[in-house]
């Protein structure tokens, strides 16, 4: 009786909250001539901030991605920690089960017809992938959704290879490899632009893959980066080593 | 815009009902396949209220990698909810 009473609530609660979310949500008109003062500082301006974002943008970073300029160029350090944070998750994890007593669990082989179609599907996973990451700063997409693409490939071949695991040497060789990548690109914009993750290379021409300054750099890093520890976090959980 | 309305609306029936499905099985695997079907459609969700990086991201981790984790770590402790 209680457990339907609270379905009935939160299903209640849900078409509320969606009624108001499909029809109440009347676009905002960023374009319109207002005053908007900085909380902060006081000052007034007739841009308000995604406005200013989708104005500058170009300018400032080069990028067509607007979200991906403001992931990386704007608000690098907050991806820094957030890149940190994953990292942390996964050595926890690594730490916690990475020692534990395996159980003998029945190992029955795929049959053949999945086998064969997982390896030929695995190398398009993996372009597609690589495709999200090298291209985040013009197309939607990036460092972590093409990292999570690249995982998933992995996914499937630890699925399909039941009695193997990935190699962790090289995980973890990749993984602390692409996050001190990211850290030395930061460190050079504080050597030369004068601060930590400062673009500090030429802009190039708008829409090219060879644009926006550091953005595809510490995004091929990112997307090595979440590939390797999401990977390495599958990998501990399915609990397989390599003898 | 009534067909907007009307895929919103199918699609948050297929993200709600699969939760509610979850929460109440007893069967912890079918719980957790449940939570992918879920998080499949919130991504489909995503894609139709124009966040495709952010659909990416649901597709790849909430309905991939996710449900792989869940069935490794039922498969290391029990499957029956008591």
């Amino acid at each position: 009786m209680r457990r339907a009473v609270a379905i009935a609530i939160s299903v209640a609660v849900f078409a509320v909250l969606a009624y108001f979310f499909i029809t109440g949500a009347a676009p905002v008109d960023y374009t319109s001539e207002a005053n908007y003062t900085n909380p902060i500082t006081g000052e007034q301006s007739n841009r308000s901030v995604p406005q200013q974002y989708l104005d500058d943008t170009r300018q400032d970073t080069g990028a067509s991605n607007v979200v991906t300029a403001v992931v990386v160029e704007y608000r690098g350090f907050d991806t820094l920690g957030e890149v940190t944070v994953l990292f942390t998750a996964a050595t926890g994890l690594a730490l916690l089960i990475g020692e534990m007593k395996r159980r003998n669990l029945p190992k029955e082989e795929p049959n053949f017809i999945v086998k064969i179609a997982s390896g030929a599907v695995l190398p398009f996973i993996v372009i597609v992938g690589t495709y999200i990451f090298i291209h985040g700063h013009l197309t939607p997409g990036g460092g972590f959704p093409g990292g999570a693409v690249i995982a998933a490939g992995f996914l499937l071949m630890l699925l399909v290879h039941v009695n193997r695991g990935l190699p962790e040497r090289k995980i973890s060789v990749t993984e602390s490899l692409a996050g001190m990548t990211y850290a030395i690109i930061g460190l050079l914009g504080l050597v030369f632009a004068h601060e930590f993750l400062q673009n500090y290379l030429p802009l190039g021409e708008f829409t090219m893959l060879f644009s926006a300054g550091i953005i595809p750099l510490i995004y091929i890093a990112i997307g090595f980066k979440v590939g390797s520890e999401l990977g390495g976090i599958m990998h501990n959980l399915k609990g397989v080593h390599e003898e | 815009m009534m067909l907007f309305t009307f895929i919103a609306w199918i699609l948050a029936v297929l993200v709600i009902a699969p939760a509610i499905y979850a929460v109440e099985s007893k069967d912890l695997l079918s719980a957790a396949i449940a939570v992918g079907f879920a998080d499949l459609a919130a991504a489909i969700l995503f894609l139709v209220l124009q966040a495709p990086d952010v659909a990416i991201t649901q597709a790849a981790i909430g309905a991939g990698i996710t449900l792989a984790i869940f069935v490794y770590a039922i498969r290391r402790t029990e499957r029956w909810e008591k």
